[in-house]
């Protein structure tokens, strides 16, 4: 085993970048392994948390398959996206509080700075203060830190916990669904997910119970330099309901940070499961320096009468490659994705999703919203495939860009692969800019120009918004104006 | 109230001159028309007022009680009770009416240093405005102006009007495209708001209007310059005769 080094993360001083709030980062005194990925890596992390012989052996084998994918170069290049070689062997894999080596017990044992930190989030961890009808559990650089509502879950059978707590009290659930819909093998960025994941949320269900609050998972990077990857395990027994939160940010750093995280959806029959983010990693300074490099796979997967939503607003990161998908297994099964991407100043987001018809009368809805301002770059890429037996399958695809300046670039690459003459598809497709023609009519009427910009775009925005719940709707709003000043006005 | 003095305004990205030097007075209380065949710089005349960046004023001057707003974007003329009634009201998806309208108003209260409307009484006016313009209720569940007809959007404009109740109100063509209940609706709107404070200026191509709303004053616009100006049998003058003789001339 190595020796761990023993260090405490100091703030840095800010780098002048007053436009993104959440860029504190956190004095707390932080456990890391040395930088680089090895085999004792992968065994260090298992055995810190503790994890069973086939776990371990899980995450040998998808480093094994990830050492061959780097060997042979094949980190995915297809994507519209541009940044440098990403130096695996200069990033942490294992970052952990310290004073979370015995894992807090109740709020009280937890650090007061990690605290203020969640309370400076806007995600106050208190009992007393805690958002209404949202259970959070709050993943600091990977660790689980606080799970709240516990009580109210249990009593309906419903578990929602972290992930590596999952692993200790529920390892048949664990053992049965990790990997079962993104197996190791299924691209670069899951084999290194699924070879050093630290932490993230696993949420059960049981059969018939329609969870009573929303769930959420607050993430946050705090230390320099290291590497975020969480897995988050979703899983909607028969007939069960649950909606899912995410959140994420993380401090302004000059580096660039590497995030690549697993999630997994299990929509068992007539199950249902609505999963919403709002991802709002540091995108790096205007002049593209520093930033989260965020790439995601997300996928579910239904049983008959079964539903999957995704809804997301993609605000952050300098780098974004995410897809969610949805294999529509089931007959009568649903898939939805909803998107608002925003790429500004130098951010590029290559996003999109999949739907994979297999079942009988599968159908599935794509909204996607991409707005590109400053010098961003914002990519479209999305795949609709009708399998031999899918019959009668439909798919709605709706499909918008916006500009609002005239050095960023909006690209669309739609995919299409149709094997049963029964599908009906639909594919509609815009691109505009906002129009000095509206913006003349809400000033005429007092509006300020940044309010009149914002109000244009969160309404273009309005279908993917309206998605969300209700209070994930007005912080994605916020969202927008904060990530557009300086480009509109 | 309103003053312009030899007012030049060009196309901003030509340069090209539309309006010639006009001239004209706005008391508070008056009810203005402004009347002119098509392109005769109208519409033109009503954007620069409300400050359009489309067009520049290259010479003269606007004042609203003695203090130019030449430089004044559109939002601060707004703040000083100025409200334009668009002759083509933009569609913006995704913008329900009553926010549009709750911004605008909390926009211009806060900019006077005044307190903002909570959302029930502005809900209260906004809800009696509706009913007073007589526009479809159902309208304002959908995205302003977003699929309603060329009256209903008019109609849409004098909503506005009636909420944000301006001291200076242009109307551009507000009565073209109108049936006749609805051109009735839109004159009750205008009278029921006429009073000692506020002013209207009218910009229209028929005299139609002119026959429910009287007006102190009528003007001729013709290419980019007034050419006339009377009382309201000057209307009828025009009505008679059309502009033929105006545009002859000029
Ligand atoms: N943005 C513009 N660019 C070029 N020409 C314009 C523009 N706006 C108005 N004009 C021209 O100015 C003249 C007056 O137009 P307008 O004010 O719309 O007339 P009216 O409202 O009286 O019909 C027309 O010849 C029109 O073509
Ligand atoms: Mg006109």
């Amino acid at each position: 085993m190595t020796t761990q080094d023993r260090l405490t993360i100091s703030r840095e001083s800010k780098l002048d970048d007053a436009g993104y709030k959440w860029g504190f980062s956190t004095d707390v005194e932080m456990e890391l392994a040395p930088k680089g990925l090895n085999e004792q890596i992968v065994q260090l992390i298992s055995s810190k948390k503790n994890e069973p012989e086939w776990l371990l052996d899980w995450r040998l084998k998808a480093f094994d398959y990830w050492r061959k994918l780097h060997r042979e170069d094949s980190e995915p290049r297809w994507a519209k996206l541009r940044y440098p070689e990403i130096d695996y062997q200069d990033i942490y894999y294992y970052a952990a509080p310290k004073s979370f080596d015995d894992a807090p017990k109740s709020l009280d044992e937890v650090d007061p700075e990690m605290l203020e930190t969640f309370d400076k989030l806007g995600i106050p961890l208190h009992e007393r203060e805690r958002l209404a009808g949202v259970a959070v559990d709050a993943v600091f650089d990977s660790v689980s830190v606080a799970t709240t509502y516990g009580e109210q879950l249990e009593e309906r059978g419903i578990i929602f916990c972290s992930f590596s707590e999952a692993v200790q009290n529920h390892p048949e659930l664990i053992k049965k669904y990790l990997g079962s819909v993104v197996p190791y093998t299924d691209n670069f960025f899951a084999a290194l997910n699924s070879a050093v994941f630290s932490d993230g949320s696993f949420a059960y269900i049981p059969p018939g119970v329609r969870c009573p609050v929303e769930l959420m998972t607050y993430f946050r990077i705090n230390t320099e330099g290291s590497g975020q990857f969480e897995r988050t395990l979703i899983v909607a027994d028969e007939g069960a309901y649950v909606s899912y939160l995410e959140g994420c940010t993380a401090p302004i750093r000059r580096t660039s940070q590497l995030h690549a995280a697993v999630v997994e959806l299990v929509a068992l029959d007539r199950g249902e499961i609505k999963y919403s983010t709002i991802q709002n990693w540091y995108p790096g300074t205007k002049d593209g320096e520093g930033g989260v490099y965020n790439f995601v796979t997300k996928r579910g997967m239904t049983g008959d009468d079964a539903k999957i939503s995704w809804t997301q607003v993609e605000t952050g990161s300098a780098i974004t490659w995410k897809y969610p998908s949805v294999i529509l297994r089931g007959d009568n099964s649903v898939g939805e994705f909803y998107s608002v991407a925003l790429a500004n100043n130098y951010q590029q987001a290559d996003t999109g999703t999949k739907m994979i018809h297999i079942g009988k009368n599968t159908k599935s809805t794509i909204v996607s919203k991409g707005i590109s301002a400053g010098h961003g770059e914002n990519t479209y890429r999305g795949g609709v495939k009708i399998l031999p037996g899918a019959e009668n399958a439909t798919n709605h695809t709706q499909c918008d860009s916006l500009l609002v300046g005239d050095q960023c670039g909006a690209h669309t690459v739609p995919y299409i692969e149709v094997r049963n003459p029964t599908a009906r598809l639909e594919h509609e497709a815009s691109t505009s800019k906002v129009s000095d023609e509206q913006l003349f009519y809400l000033m005429s009427r007092g509006i300020s120009e940044e309010d009149a910009h914002h109000m244009i775009i969160t309404g273009w925005s309005r279908d993917v918004i309206k998605e969300l719940p209700f209070e994930f709707a007005l912080e994605a709003g916020q969202l927008l104006k904060v990530s557009l000043e300086g480009a509109v006005g | 109230m309103l003053k312009i003095e030899n007012l030049h305004a060009a196309v901003t990205d030509s340069d090209e001159e539309i309006l010639k030097g006009i001239d004209l007075e706005v008391n508070a209380g008056e009810v203005h028309a402004i009347m002119g065949p098509n392109g005769s710089g109208k519409s033109t005349l009503a954007s620069v007022l409300m400050g359009k960046p489309t067009y520049t004023v290259t010479e003269g001057d606007i004042t609203v009680d003695g203090d130019s707003i030449v430089e004044m974007m559109p939002d601060e003329r707004a703040h000083l009770g100025m409200f334009l009634a668009m002759q083509y009201p933009s569609e913006v998806p995704g913008v329900r009416p009553w926010q549009f309208l709750k911004a605008a108003r909390d926009a211009r209260d806060g900019a006077n240093g005044e307190k903002k409307m909570s959302v029930r009484a502005f809900s209260k006016l906004f809800d009696e405005k509706v009913e007073e313009v007589g526009i479809n209720p159902d309208l304002m569940r959908r995205s302003l102006n977003e699929g309603f007809s060329g009256g209903e959007k008019k109609r849409n404009e004098m909503l506005q009007m009636a909420v944000l109740e301006p001291r200076i109100a242009i109307m551009d063509e507000t009565d073209s495209g109108l049936d006749i209940d609805a051109l009735q609706a839109v004159a009750d709107g205008v009278n029921q708001m006429r009073s000692p404070s506020r002013s209207f200026v009218i910009v229209t191509h028929y005299q139609r209007l002119l026959h429910y709303v009287r007006p102190d004053v009528v003007h001729v616009l013709v290419n980019g310059r007034i050419v006339e100006t009377g009382n309201a049998k000057l209307a009828e003058k025009v009505e008679a005769t059309g502009y033929r003789d105006y545009v002859a001339v000029n």
